[in-house]
């Protein structure tokens, strides 16, 4: 009986750390998240660093943004004509892909896609630098790390984002038509009324606040996994695995809360 | 001057300073030694603020450096690192001159540059090293871009983190004599720490030798060899046996 007991006990135990563990990691990234927009407020600011990460996070990530967002325009028509095909409403696929994308798939891919390629990135960069000591060599020169590093990729990324999920926005619409004109035998001038008719400004907006969202969360994982790794190579390695896992999970999990905040009835 | 009382800091379970009392008059160059893992590092991160020591002060001519403007003591400050510790992404002048880019020491950038180069030449190093990148240049060619970051803004105390590890002997040779000449022209506090004899004895005014977390001597070069402290003993003339373990 007391085998079981001590059993359960464990059991609990071990749910307890996990859970107090938990808690003291969103603890930690709190804090981590906080001081970083709190340095908006004090100088100095690195104005350099901040537009060499808007251009390694904006501009270099629109290939890939843009290629991701053409391609799911086009398949996300095939099947909505298909399943529209069901129930005799084919003629919704303009409007559906361009609220789709809009509202849902251009902020979540487009986010998932800069996660994979700007986290990794910035994890790796970071964590280098950590366990080289250049962190260690900019606080002796003066520098605080947060206002260098962390802050202008965080604010770059934020405001990047956006953007990104707005030009992903015209090219998967771009896809759709392609694939409706081309495939479906939509009328050019038939399917892009129907897109424009049926977009309210706020399916677009909503899908760039995510990608504000989405942005900030995506330097912000990179740069405290970076900022925290340890152990030379293998825990540069852990680092740049954990900021791409950890911003998809939470793009993902903020994404069901935004979207339960902006269009829940 | 600069003095540490009492200090102590552990990880976890390890405690690795346990009570360090020691003081570097100003304008002295003192050498740390002590084997590998032993909180040599640790020491210059407490003084420099990298790490909160558990317990204890540290005096920077009589003021405690946990109080006080931040800034305005790391200024006092030059960090020679042990792997170099320089900026992949810019190139070695800015490297060099990072200090006078930005903050309370900024200069116009051609001047910035000017007095990098200046820096460069003062390690041997060519101007034509100043547009390259680190991962252009050779360890030894690192050290002593190192070298020149840590010295670029003229400050007041310098610490070199095992300067010469990783080098070729004669590398080494000529590195501990940039270290000396640029300590003595300057008239800065330096604090070295090293587990290199040939460094020790070149670089040093006084020596400490740590172990087990606290200083077990500390006295004028001159006076090492003829100590009578077993553990110096040991460590100088690199005896596997005695009162310290080989094994730790």
């Amino acid at each position: 009986m007391s085998a079981v007991l001590d059993l359960v006990l464990g059991f609990l135990a071990h749910i307890g750390r996990a859970t107090l563990a938990g808690l003291a990691g969103i603890g930690r990234v709190a804090i981590f998240a906080a001081g970083t927009v709190s340095h908006l407020a004090r100088p100095p600011f690195y104005w350099r660093e901040f537009g060499h990460a808007l251009m390694q996070i904006g501009w270099l990530s629109l290939p890939v943004v843009g290629m991701t967002a053409l391609f799911t325009g086009g398949a996300l028509a095939l099947q909505i004509y298909a399943g529209g095909a069901r129930f005799n409403a084919e003629t919704v696929v303009p409007s559906i892909v361009a609220i789709g994308l809009t509202r849902e798939l251009g902020p979540v891919l487009g986010g998932l896609m800069v996660a994979a390629r700007v986290a990794s990135s910035i994890a790796a960069e970071i964590g280098t630098m950590k366990v080289t000591e250049q962190i260690d060599a900019l606080i002796t020169l003066s520098t605080n790390p947060m206002k260098y590093l962390t802050l202008p990729r965080v604010l770059a990324a934020t405001l990047a984002v956006p953007v990104l999920v707005g030009v992903g926005d015209v090219i998967g619409i771009m896809g759709g038509f392609l694939v409706g004109v081309g495939r479906l035998d939509f009328g050019p001038a038939t399917y892009l009324h129907n897109t424009i008719d049926f977009l309210e400004p706020w399916d677009i907006i909503s899908g760039l606040i995510k990608g504000a969202v989405f942005g900030f969360i995506v330097a912000l994982m990179g740069c405290y996994h970076g900022m925290t790794s340890r152990g030379g190579a293998q825990g540069v390695g852990r680092a740049t695995k954990t900021a791409v896992v950890a911003a998809s999970v939470l793009i993902l999990a903020s994404n069901y809360i935004l979207t339960e905040v902006f269009f829940s009835a | 001057m600069i003095e540490l009382r009492d200090v102590h800091k552990s990880f976890g379970d390890l405690r690795v300073l346990r009570g360090v009392n020691l003081t570097v008059e100003t304008g002295s160059s003192m050498v740390i030694i002590g084997g590998s893992g032993t909180g040599k590092s640790v020491i210059l991160k407490c003084i420099l603020g990298l790490l909160r020591p558990d317990a204890g002060s540290i005096l920077l001519d009589g003021t405690d450096m946990a109080t006080g403007d931040r800034d305005a003591f790391l200024a006092r400050f030059g960090m020679l690192f042990q792997g170099g510790a320089l900026f992949d992404s810019l190139p070695v002048w800015q490297n060099v001159a990072f200090r006078l880019l930005r903050g309370t020491l900024k200069r116009p950038k051609p001047e910035a540059r000017e007095i990098a180069i200046e820096k460069l030449r003062r390690v041997g190093l060519e101007p034509e090293v100043a547009d390259k990148f680190p991962a252009e240049l050779s360890g030894g060619m690192q050290k002593r871009v190192g070298l020149a970051r840590a010295i670029a803004a003229a400050p007041e105390i310098i610490f070199f983190d095992e300067p010469t590890t990783g080098l070729d002997p004669i590398m080494a040779g000529v590195i501990n004599e940039l270290i000396r000449e640029i300590v003595v022209e300057m008239g800065a506090t330096a604090i070295t720490i090293t587990h290199d004899m040939t460094s020790v004895r070149a670089i040093s005014d006084h020596v400490a030798m740590l172990h087990d977390g606290q200083i077990k001597w500390t006295g004028p070069v001159a006076e090492m060899d003829a100590s009578g402290d077993p553990y110096l003993d040991q460590f100088i003339h690199g005896r596997a046996t005695g009162p310290i373990e080989a094994v730790r």
